[in-house]
């Protein structure tokens, strides 16, 4: 489902006297329907780097991620905006580390989004969101608030159920688990799980051990 | 299969030896939105007007494909052509909404007059068309037959929004469409217009300098700077991963509030 080759990024900081900060060079990677993969390796190795290639929000300087996207291979590194914006409509999800609220639009909503996106009318989506955000215990009185006043778990479990939603062949997670207590850490787990069994490919980064030994069937390390 | 709505060729616009916009080429396809970010006096403007048919430029093609020719360069056609195409198949709205509504007509008659440029001749029919769309733009129908002179900025800037959309034109080019308004105002206007554009599957391009509302709006974004494009790509990855000297200072200009 997804074929990283020879893939190099380097930050130049031209705001701090073009500072170079290299992540990595000739990174390979690939990634089965049905697998976990999770990144691992110490803070500033390049895992959310990587993961961010992948969804297309960071830009490599060389080498090629392809992304099986229905009969195509896309290769997300040098594909347009909207051919970028297609594979993630119908292929590829993100849960990040942070929720990025907009104005006005409720928990539902948020989450039933990606599904609207995919052309599910508003009941049929909106009856999905409803499950997911339940299985989060996300109270039932908050689905109709914008998450901005959220709390930080609060919305990060928003910010996971709408990563599900949409049940994409390819699902990105960067640290799903960091502010969840036990018990919604171990819905995630099983979030994963069904994920993997229905054929999803994930790549993750998990900073928890116990939730990485858990959902990863293969870890790729990486080096500082 | 169809092709780019707008196709833009090597634009160039000098004022006297002064360069308003230069060498700007790219595709705008269907339903795409893309934000022309930059500070004030980078071409923003200069390069909006150029490609909405206000501005003929110094060289270079805008060519546009329109539903009964094809794609045709909008500055070959003829001037009624281009003004018919200006009021039926796009929308400008303008940062001051006084300059995209006529004040001294009711609401309903500045939502009507556009459908009735494109031949609409029954008054129920129209009326009725105003009403909805005021409350699409969420300005309660009661009000259809005051004056915009008595609505505040944000309702007139929804007004203007109501105006151009009606006669569910394809391509929007919107100039600061939030310029000028307080906060609370600009977020409901946002999420309207984001709203508005993803249902009605519009294609627009929105010129705009705060990096917020190109983020909330734009699928992909251009970085201008001095008339000429320094950074092109999907809005997330320039904003999140700036690559040219000039895009990484305006994102970490930025203040956090």
């Amino acid at each position: 489902m997804i074929r990283v080759e020879a893939l190099s990024k380097t930050y130049v900081l031209h705001t701090q006297g073009g500072i170079e900060i290299p992540v990595f060079a000739d990174a390979e990677m690939s990634v089965d329907a049905g697998e976990c993969v999770a990144l691992h390796g110490p803070s500033g190795s390049g895992k959310s780097t990587l993961l961010r290639c992948l969804y297309g929000n960071c830009k490599p300087d060389g080498g090629a991620i392809r992304i099986r996207h229905g009969d195509d291979l896309v290769d997300i590194a040098a594909a347009a905006p909207r051919v970028v914006l297609d594979v993630r409509r119908r292929t590829l999800g993100y849960v990040s580390q942070f929720l990025r609220a907009i104005p006005r639009v409720p928990a539902l909503d948020v989450v039933a989004e990606p599904l609207r996106a995919l052309g599910l009318p508003v009941e049929a989506a909106r009856a999905r969101a409803g499950d997911l955000l339940a299985r989060l215990r996300i109270p039932e009185r908050l689905w109709t608030l914008a998450p901005a006043t959220f709390s930080g778990g609060e919305q990060q479990r928003v910010n996971i159920a709408r990563g599900f939603a949409a049940n994409h062949p390819i699902l990105l997670l960067d640290e799903p688990t960091a502010s969840l207590d036990q018990k919604n850490r171990e819905v995630v787990i099983e979030l994963i799980a069904e994920a993997k069994a229905a054929g999803t490919a994930l790549v993750g980064v998990f900073h928890d051990d116990e939730v990485r030994e858990a959902v990863s069937t293969r870890i790729h390390l990486m080096q500082g | 299969m169809t092709g780019p709505l707008l196709t833009v060729a090597g634009l160039t616009r000098l004022y006297g030896a002064r360069v308003g916009c230069r060498d700007v080429s790219f595709e705008l396809w269907p339903g795409e939105v893309m934000g022309i970010v930059g500070e004030s006096g980078s071409g923003k403007t200069t390069l909006l007007n150029c490609l909405s048919a206000r501005l003929e430029p110094s060289t270079g093609h805008v060519v546009y494909d329109t539903r009964d020719d094809g794609p045709i360069d909008i500055y070959a056609m003829s001037e009624p052509r281009r003004r018919l195409l200006m009021r039926t198949d796009w929308g400008i709205v303008h940062q001051n909404p006084r300059d995209g509504l006529r004040m001294g007509v009711s609401a309903g008659a500045n939502v009507g007059e556009r459908l009735m440029a494109v031949g609409a001749r029954h008054y129920g029919e129209i009326r009725a068309q105003a009403d909805e769309w005021l409350r699409k733009v969420e300005i309660e129908p009661e009000r259809i037959d005051d004056l915009p002179l008595t609505f505040s900025g944000g309702m007139l800037q929804r007004l203007q929004i109501a105006r151009n959309l009606v006669t569910h034109p394809r391509l929007v080019f919107m100039d600061e469409p939030t310029g000028g308004l307080d906060v609370s105002v600009q977020a409901r206007l946002l999420d309207l217009l984001r709203r508005l554009v993803t249902d009605l599957g519009l294609a627009a391009i929105v010129v705009t300098h705060d990096l917020a509302v190109a983020r909330l709006l734009a699928h992909r974004l251009m970085v201008m700077r001095r008339g000429e494009v320094v950074e092109t790509g999907l809005t997330d990855q320039v904003l999140d991963d700036p690559h040219h000297p000039y895009t990484q200072l305006l994102v970490s200009s930025v203040l956090q509030p």
